[in-house]
């Protein structure tokens, strides 16, 4: 039977081709700014494949966080030391050498090997378009209070004592993140011991 | 049009898909760390590899990549998201410690900070 584009799959190529082609780029690149914008399409484009994912809450997380944010936090540490001699900084080419047969190496052994597992391979398409639309954000809102509600459709005891909330987690997490930012404000802070020693 | 090609645009994609372009962004980064001298360029690999295992944290959570029951279920993206989290921390950080590197030694090449050896 003929059937048409899928057009899902059409565009997971597309954002993996760029997702991996800027990625290349930023390995390549030796202009540090030009390494920080490929970054920022690099991320962009992975946040499309959590879309395609079925995953709308995290792809907006992560365009809004990661290249919104933490990118522009990269962006401006090169910005504040873009010297001259900096901005380009060559690699010799043994180094080029030997990291492209680790990365090669690697990078083959990781994708042969879930090639090998039946159960990573594609599904039916039928089975994929069987699969209802829905709010991805709320159970992962209520995941976050403590409270799992994708539990109540799981059958076994046992499996569903292990799904616990992620409240511990989210409380250990924004409490971290409030002492590093305070770290980091202090370590980053202008120095005053300089200017003393120059008067 | 060759049947692969033709089937690789008519049929969903699987769990196995994402897990090469993650792995692909993850070696990318490796590589990234290991030979950039920029300490900026040794961030950014860092972030790449992050990118390339939430990449993976997604996939096992996905119902449309499994065609059914996710393996991970709802632990996937919620695990996805503490990894973005701690990158925008573990980024702060970085970048101040490079900061202050860039101000006491007037250089961002990491080859230069032997010194900081204890």
């Amino acid at each position: 039977m003929e059937e048409g584009i899928y057009w899902p799959t059409f565009f997971f190529l597309l954002s993996s081709a760029v997702a991996c082609f800027f990625a290349f780029m930023v390995l390549v690149s030796t202009n540090i700014v030009r390494m920080a914008f490929y970054l920022v399409l690099s991320l962009a484009a992975t946040s499309g494949l959590f879309f395609l994912a079925g995953q709308d809450f995290v792809g907006a997380m992560q365009l809004m966080i990661y290249v919104g944010g933490t990118l522009v936090l990269l962006i401006f540490g090169v910005m504040l030391t873009s010297q001259e001699r900096f901005v380009r900084m060559h690699t010799s080419g043994g180094d080029w050498v030997l990291s492209l047969l680790v990365g090669g190496g690697l990078c083959a052994v990781l994708v042969l090997t879930a090639l090998g597992v039946p159960e990573w391979q594609a599904p039916e398409r039928a089975a994929v378009e069987a699969i209802a639309l829905e709010n991805t954000a709320t159970p992962i809102g209520m995941g976050l209070l403590g409270a799992r509600v994708d539990t109540l459709s799981v059958e076994d005891e046992v499996q569903r004592g292990g799904m616990g909330g992620y409240l511990l987690f989210f409380e250990i997490v924004s409490v971290h993140l409030l002492v590093v930012l305070v770290g980091a404000a202090y370590l980053a802070r202008a120095k005053r011991k300089q200017a003393v020693a120059t008067s | 049009m060759s049947p692969i090609f033709a089937s690789l645009l008519t049929e969903p994609v699987g769990v196995f898909h994402y897990i090469a372009v993650g792995a692909f962004l993850f070696t990318c980064g490796v590589l990234c760390m290991a030979t950039k001298r920029n300490a900026l360029g040794v961030l950014m690999g860092i972030e790449l590899v992050l990118n390339g295992a939430n990449l993976n944290f997604i996939a096992f959570g996905s119902k449309y990549l499994a065609g059914g029951d996710a393996p991970l279920g709802l632990d996937g993206p919620l695990i996805a998201l503490f990894v973005i989290v701690l990158a925008a921390a573990e980024a702060a950080v970085a970048l101040a410690i490079a900061l202050n590197f860039y101000n006491n030694f007037d250089s961002i090449d990491i080859d230069r900070a032997e010194q900081l050896q204890g």
